[in-house]
């Protein structure tokens, strides 16, 4: 139920992130969704890989400083109120959302909601409990 | 003016016969009361009567930074604690601080010295003192303070910081006399350009300036911009704190050693030989007079050179130089001493393993800026800005705890910081700082 995000620190450089996705590029690594948060001084890349180790492996060997975390792959119609549907349950039950961000599915018209939470066991079974669609890795891996 | 004509414009041969009585006064003192001295002394194979003259003073050994260390924190001290009225100690939580303690006679004698540096930088009865060092552990304020008013002039007791009021107080209290640390001086400068108001509508007349090290150019440029008259000078906690040396106002070259509470020496710093008058090389005080903490050979790891010359303020007393560099590796960032190992062992503290990291410090406008730039291993990076920011903003907070100055934490990409030779080059100052020529003298 739970999806490996791989997160890369990155100093705020021209052309850092450029090198990221070079080196994934090269290695065959195909990258299925990502979210870069950033301050002026340096920034935090989130990604989710098809190979996760090897991303790993290979941006370690670039002398990256590289972070393996569990997130929570969701899915809804791709359509108004999609995210509030999602959202409610969880802050009616006090589930804190760390951060989030999303992509979207044209071919199945679905829209796919990755979450960082506090909590995830206790975000996960609020999220089944009200009958949400919940990926597990395999499956947005190779999306 | 000359505070003290008697002592400051003493014949050499007399002034000799007086350092010789005291210091083998001050050897038999700490002989008897202080153990690390004569345990020193005990190994070394002297005793205070083998001291005959003053060049027998090279066959005592050195007290340095690390006696203070493992004595730490009363075990130099001379006297009961009965008799000490004052402490004053190093700023940091890291490491230990020195501690020094003064006695009521030390604190009479401390005043008179620094009575000698404000007349000698061209301070009278009439003149308002602003005393713009921070007043509390670290001995800049207190140290100046009493000696304003041992003079008679007055003391408006500032303290640092808060800019705009303190040029509020200059012009409306009439300051006419500015204490503070050079680089603060520029900044007030600054501070009152911007303010647009012109320095001549205020009465500053003189600047004693100390606490760092400057250039003459500096010198220049603060007389320039601020119509005043801008004097050094020099002292150390450990030996006293300001009122060491100090330059006078008619000649403007050279700090004028109070030698008469202090013999200076000159030592090349890897060799411990004594130098000859003239040469660079490292500064080593020993205290004449002092009761609480005497000082045998203090090595202050500060590059400089003795001298005696003729000088038009009647003043007979041997000259240093302005400091040029150290023999350690200690930064002084806004008048506070900062040594790297502090910023290490800060580090180690709050994560609890030693991240790479390099000290940066540059003079933005004229405040000295401390940044410190830290590796982002994989155990100081969170996949959230939140906890990334929480642990940024720990760091900060501990750095600024354990070293007393406002600190700038960056994190940066791992193997990014510059190492030479495989070792971490600790720090880059990119300050305009007077800087001594001997290349061998300074490490790294």
């Amino acid at each position: 139920m739970k999806v490996e995000q791989i997160s890369v620190f990155l100093e705020n450089r021209a052309g850092r992130l450029a090198e990221v996705a070079e080196i994934l590029g090269k290695n065959g690594i195909n990258i299925r969704a990502l979210s870069l948060a950033d301050t002026t001084d340096f920034g935090i890349l989130r990604l989710i890989v098809n190979d996760r180790e090897k991303a790993k492996e290979v941006l370690k060997e670039a002398g990256f400083t590289v972070g393996i975390t569990e997130v929570v792959a969701v899915e809804v119609d791709d359509e108004p109120g999609g995210l509030a549907k999602i959202l409610t349950p969880l802050s009616e039950e006090g589930i804190n959302v760390e951060y989030m961000y999303a992509f979207v599915e044209k071919s199945r018209n679905k829209a796919v909601l990755i979450f960082r939470f506090e909590n995830t066991d206790k975000a996960i079974e609020v999220l089944a409990k009200n009958n949400i669609t919940i990926l597990d890795g395999e499956q947005v891996y190779s999306l | 003016m000359i505070f003290e004509p008697e002592f400051e414009c003493m014949p050499p041969d007399e002034l000799r016969i007086l350092q010789l009585y005291r210091l083998k006064r001050q050897l038999r003192r700490v002989y008897e009361r202080v153990k690390p001295y004569r345990e020193k002394m005990e190994k070394a194979g002297v005793k205070p009567d083998d001291i005959k003259s003053l060049e027998d003073i090279k066959y005592l050994p050195f007290t340095t930074k690390d006696d203070f260390r493992e004595n730490y924190p009363y075990g130099l001290f001379a006297t009961d604690m009965e008799e000490i009225v004052r402490v004053h100690s190093s700023s940091g939580t890291t490491g230990k601080p020195t501690v020094v303690g003064y006695t009521k006679r030390d604190l009479e004698t401390w005043a008179t010295l620094t009575a000698r540096v404000l007349a000698a930088g061209g301070v009278r009865k009439r003149d308002i003192v602003q005393i713009a060092f921070g007043y509390g552990l670290f001995t800049g304020g207190f140290g100046l303070h009493y000696g304003v008013e041992k003079l008679g002039a007055t003391v408006i007791p500032v303290s640092s910081g808060q800019t705009k009021r303190q040029i509020m107080i200059m012009k409306d209290y009439g300051t006419t006399a500015l204490v503070c640390t050079p680089s603060y001086a520029l900044h007030i400068a600054e501070t009152l350009e911007e303010m647009r108001i012109d320095p001549k509508e205020l009465k500053l007349r003189v600047g004693l300036f100390g606490a760092e090290p400057w250039t003459e150019s500096m010198r220049q440029e603060i007389e320039k911009r601020l119509h005043i008259d801008a004097t050094d000078n020099y002292g150390l906690s450990e030996v006293m704190g300001p009122g060491v040396s100090g330059e006078c106002i008619e000649a403007k070259s050279g700090l004028h050693i109070f030698e008469d509470h202090f013999y200076p020496e000159i030592i090349n710093p890897e060799t411990g030989k004594p130098l000859p008058e003239g040469e660079w090389g490292e500064l080593v005080i020993t205290t004449l007079t002092k009761e609480g903490l005497p000082l045998i050979r203090y090595r202050t790891r500060d590059i400089t050179k003795l001298y005696r010359e003729e000088c038009p303020c009647g003043r007979t007393l041997i000259k240093m130089a302005k400091p040029s560099g150290r023999t350690d590796d200690m930064l002084i960032i806004r008048g506070v001493n900062i040594f790297p190992s502090q910023v290490e062992e800060a580090l180690l503290e709050i994560e609890g393993a030693s991240p790479h990291f390099q000290i940066v410090v540059d003079r933005k406008g004229h405040l000295d800026e401390m940044e410190v730039w830290v590796e982002a291993s994989e155990h100081l990076f969170f996949d959230s800005m939140r906890k990334q920011k929480e642990l940024l903003d720990r760091i900060t907070d501990h750095l600024q705890q354990s070293l007393g100055i406002k600190v700038k934490v960056k994190l940066v990409e791992p193997k990014t910081l510059e190492r030479t030779s495989g070792k971490a080059k600790r720090v880059i100052d990119r300050r305009d700082l007077p800087k001594y020529v001997p290349e061998k003298y300074l490490k790294n």
